[in-house]
């Protein structure tokens, strides 16, 4: 089963709530860190590294003297990757999106494909778990290539937890499109409402069945529990506002480690995600 | 000698627009005969990314030998420059003042891009 941790807003603990499900799953888990800009889950397991792997993606060449300035290739080219001037073409690899369509419409055979590095693919082992994740070069902006690299690493069949970029936009939709279920991690404040507002419509459009997690219970007002009861999202978890579990954030342990109390919970959810299925409706509230 | 301007009118007393890549529309001037003509650039408007290197081309078609715009950007830049368009940035407010400073030799040649890539 594959599961993602995704939120609307971000620092709602969604690598939080995906480190601490991975540490009390009872086999093999995967934990892919999909926040390609900016990985961190790497800095609570402190796992061995077992490999790094360059990430390129295919983007055109031009040969120029076998290009006639025609300009097929950049009035095919919805990014502007290439610009066609009578002296022939320039290209612009950092805007390619690496669809090749250039090097098929070429009538010239003036383009050939060459890869252009856009990141890292680093692998950890600690425990039961395999945490593999992505590290976007600086300078670099398009996240969804290395989203789809690392997830190109998913074993079939395997417990798989997804830790999804904040928001809702392309590098959210690359990492949860196939999931099993998406857990929406939130906090009952104004902020944390609007933006899982945003994130259930996002989720609704890609058809897939999700739950809520709760941070912070505690702070803020009941909108954020009255708007899931509204929708028949089930609340999965609801973690407290609690000053403890800060500390050993910023001490860079889990929370299933540094207070085993709230183990069972963490277990709880695990336990329900992984039967979770479409139907499950608002009678699978679970209160800490 | 045909010279570019970056304006959102269709007259010589047309504000000119600071920007190129997004600029709505480029009035092609002819210095020899004083004649114009007025090319679209509205499709750039709202064009993801890439909008310079769309306007560089679009510019460079004309046969245009040089642009004078606000602003350049460096994407825009190297493909003018391929192009041998030459760049000239100015904060005049129409294309008539423009132009007149251009005539007058007061404008200097941009030797390299002046924004970063998306400024707007």
């Amino acid at each position: 089963m594959i599961i993602a941790v995704a939120s609307g807003k971000g620092g709602t603990g969604k690598t939080t709530v995906s480190l601490n499900l991975a540490k009390v799953a009872r086999r093999d888990v995967q934990l892919l860190d999909c926040d390609v800009e900016e990985p961190n889950a790497h800095l609570f397991l402190k796992g061995a590294l077992q490999s790094r792997e360059e990430v390129s993606v295919p983007v055109p060449e031009a040969d120029d003297s076998l290009c006639d300035g025609c300009g097929e290739c950049s009035s095919f080219c919805r990014y502007n990757a290439l610009a066609t001037i009578d002296k022939g073409v320039l290209t612009f690899p950092e805007l390619c999106h690496g669809c090749g369509g250039c090097i098929r419409v070429c009538p010239n055979k003036a383009l050939t494909e060459t890869g252009h590095r856009i990141g890292v693919i680093e692998t950890f082992r600690t425990g039961n778990i395999t945490l593999i994740h992505g590290c976007l070069d600086v300078g670099i902006a398009m996240a969804p290539p290395l989203i789809r690299a690392v997830k190109s690493r998913l074993r079939e069949g395997a417990t798989a937890i997804l830790d999804a970029p904040p928001g809702t936009s392309c590098p959210v939709v690359t990492t949860i499109r196939d999931v099993d279920m998406v857990l929406l991690v939130t906090e009952p404040t104004p902020f944390g409402l609007h933006d899982l507002k945003l994130a259930v419509d996002m989720i609704g459009e890609l058809k897939i069945p999700c739950g809520v997690v709760i941070n912070r219970v505690g702070v803020g007002d009941g909108r954020v529990h009255a708007f899931c009861r509204e929708r028949n999202l089930p609340v999965l978890l609801e973690i407290p506002d609690d000053r403890q579990i800060a500390e050993s954030y910023s001490r860079g342990e889990l929370i299933v480690d540094a207070l085993p109390e709230y183990r069972p919970h963490f277990e709880g959810l695990l336990d329900r995600v992984l039967g979770f299925n479409k139907t499950a409706g608002s009678d699978c509230h679970a209160y800490l | 000698m045909k010279v570019a301007f970056t304006t959102s009118g269709i007259t010589l007393d047309a504000p000119m627009d600071t920007r190129f890549g997004r600029a709505p529309k480029f009035l092609i001037y002819d210095m020899e005969t004083g004649g114009f003509e007025v090319i679209d650039n509205e499709q750039n408007l709202n064009a993801p990314q890439g909008a310079g290197i769309q306007a560089a081309q679009t510019v460079s078609r004309t046969g245009t030998a040089c642009l004078v715009t606000g602003h350049c950007g460096p994407k825009a830049f190297k493909v003018l420059q391929a192009a041998d368009v030459a760049v000239y940035t100015t904060d005049a407010a129409t294309v008539a003042e423009a132009l007149d400073l251009f005539r007058a030799g007061t404008l200097s040649r941009a030797q390299s891009p002046d924004v970063e890539g998306h400024w707007a």
